[in-house]
């Protein structure tokens, strides 16, 4: 059979001699590099100092858009609920009412969104499915939490913060959402 | 009635502080070897090692130890109790006792008594040792038999024949420093080197069969067999938990600094500071100021040797335990015996 690389090694299967049975020179040649590690760069990350940073394509916790006016732009139509394989979206719509045209962005909206973050599987999904651009997969993990319920995030919790009353906010929570799009 | 009452107390005083600065040393040495330990084999592997409690982990010792003593204390039912306790008693006290013969330092004047740096300099030191060293296979065999567990048993049986096989080796390679010296006295045995040759350029063969036995008799890496984490589920000490298994770990850890003391003493000299001859430096800054830099240089040695059993620990994968055998009775004896003649072939032609 011909050979796709060189890199194969016959084995030396000779009966070690006298002074390669003491293992002191294969012993000497080990120490040596383990030694040369010891002034090697460490590779860890001294996590709470230092943070890795996530990858450009990272799926992390859902924020729900707001427009530039800073209303919000979900109309609960419920396309995400629906894509969702791991079934972890609810909402309840309503209806606009007169006076709250700063609020919301078209006549319908969520008047309660919640997303279970012990069922979702982060697959984007929802973020691929929605029509208004409303809802996205931001660059942070849901953090831990010691009870069940503390990982269903209602809409407080979910909605991106107001991008005039609170810009600077605004700007962290977009991050690198604007940039993913190109 | 007369004699008892002559009884010398600075003299049981003297002893007293010696003893519990010792083991109070032992102890301290023992805790930091852990971190020492972690620390390194986290560099060998690229990591930091534990730097998080107290600057750069200092205090990780401690927590460790506060963790051991807050464990629930086990004792299994099928276990003989006595026996049970015992066997991490045995493994501390003999890991404890070796230290009575090493000479940490010249001597002392302290209120116009001249202090021995040593607990005890008996005309048997190198004897003494040996038979404390091998009474230390007892904490293994005692702690792995009670346990009434296969694995612990097993690696108890393990652990026996171990020791045993590489006590003759060690044994042999020292007889052949004992011919230089001519003297089983430990004190005797540093004085010969002291301002003089280490023992370590006449017999580099010996030492290093010395060596490798010190790591079997250790149960250091590579000779770790009693233990084998992944063979024998941590081996002797599997049904331990508490401080009871701390006591073990301990010792392991007493006996790495212990032997590593017996080395620098026999082949490097003891507290002998090198380059400089230490009674010419006694005339001119002091004999206490001498001692005490003495005892710093024998220090510096042992953490050198220590760093040794470390370093080898990280990076050479355990003996099967055949090769294990093959390396003490076929390859060790036969070389300390070759070694032990030649020494004596040297000695007798040099003293015509």
């Amino acid at each position: 059979m011909e050979r796709l690389t060189d890199k194969a090694k016959q084995v030396d299967r000779r009966p070690m001699t006298f002074l390669e049975s003491l293992y002191l020179w294969n012993i000497a040649k080990g120490m040596g590099i383990t030694l040369k590690h010891i002034f090697k760069k460490k590779v860890t990350i001294q996590y709470p100092e230092e943070r890795r940073e996530f990858s450009p394509v990272f799926r992390g916790l859902h924020v729900l858009n707001r427009d530039e006016e800073g209303r919000e732009r979900c109309t609960a139509c419920g396309l995400c609920a629906l894509s969702c394989p791991a079934e972890a979206i609810t909402m309840e719509a309503a209806e606009r009412q007169p006076g709250e045209e700063h609020l919301y962005r078209e006549e319908k909206y969520a008047a309660r969104y919640e997303i279970n973050m012990l069922r979702c599987i982060f697959c984007g999904f929802c973020e691929e499915a929605c029509p208004k651009d409303a809802i996205y997969l931001s660059e942070t993990f849901a953090p831990a939490n010691y009870q069940r319920k503390g990982f269903i995030y209602n809409k407080q919790d979910l909605l991106i913060p107001h991008p005039k009353e609170n810009p600077e906010d605004y700007k962290r929570a977009k991050g690198e959402i604007e940039n993913r799009k190109k | 009635m007369i004699n008892l009452l002559q009884i010398d107390f600075g003299f049981i005083l003297e002893k007293v502080i010696l003893i519990s600065v010792i083991i109070g040393i032992s102890l301290f040495v023992a805790m930091y070897e852990t971190l020492v330990e972690r620390k390194v084999a986290g560099w060998m592997q690229d990591r930091y090692g534990p730097n998080r409690t107290g600057p750069l982990g200092i205090l990780q010792p401690l927590a460790d130890g506060g963790k051991l003593f807050f464990k629930e204390e086990i004792i299994p039912n099928a276990a003989n109790r006595v026996l049970f306790v015992l066997g991490p008693a045995v493994a501390m006290l003999t890991a404890m006792m070796t230290s009575a013969v090493i000479p940490w330092g010249s001597q002392m004047e302290i209120a116009g008594r001249t202090v021995q740096l040593q607990i005890a300099d008996i005309n048997i030191g190198v004897l003494y040792i040996f038979a404390v060293v091998a009474l230390g296979v007892y904490g293994i065999m005692i702690g792995g038999w009670s346990s009434n567990n296969k694995f612990s048993l097993l690696a108890a049986m393990r652990g026996a024949s171990q020791v045993i096989s590489y006590e003759l080796p060690m044994g042999l390679s020292l007889i052949a420093v004992l011919m230089l010296t001519g003297s089983l006295k430990m004190s005797a045995i540093v004085g010969a080197q002291l301002d003089s040759v280490y023992h370590f350029f006449y017999q580099p063969l010996g030492f290093l069969i010395f060596l490798v036995c010190a790591f079997a008799e250790c149960n250091r890496t590579p000779f770790d067999l009693p233990e084998a984490e992944s063979e024998l589920n941590f081996g002797y000490h599997q049904e331990y938990s508490s401080m009871k298994l701390g006591f073990f770990l301990f010792a392991e850890y007493i006996n790495m600094f212990i032997s590593s003391a017996v080395m620098a003493t026999i082949y490097f000299g003891g507290y002998d500071i090198p380059f400089v001859n230490d009674t010419n430096l006694a005339a001119s800054i002091g004999q206490n100021t001498t001692a005490l830099l003495q005892v710093l240089s024998l220090f510096v040695k042992i953490a050198l040797f220590i760093f040794f059993f470390i370093w080898v620990r990280w990076t050479i994968p355990r003996f099967r335990y055949d090769q294990l055998m093959n390396l003490g009775w076929k390859k060790l004896i036969p070389l300390a015996l070759v070694n032990m003649i030649i020494t004596a072939i040297v000695v007798l032609m040099l003293n015509k």
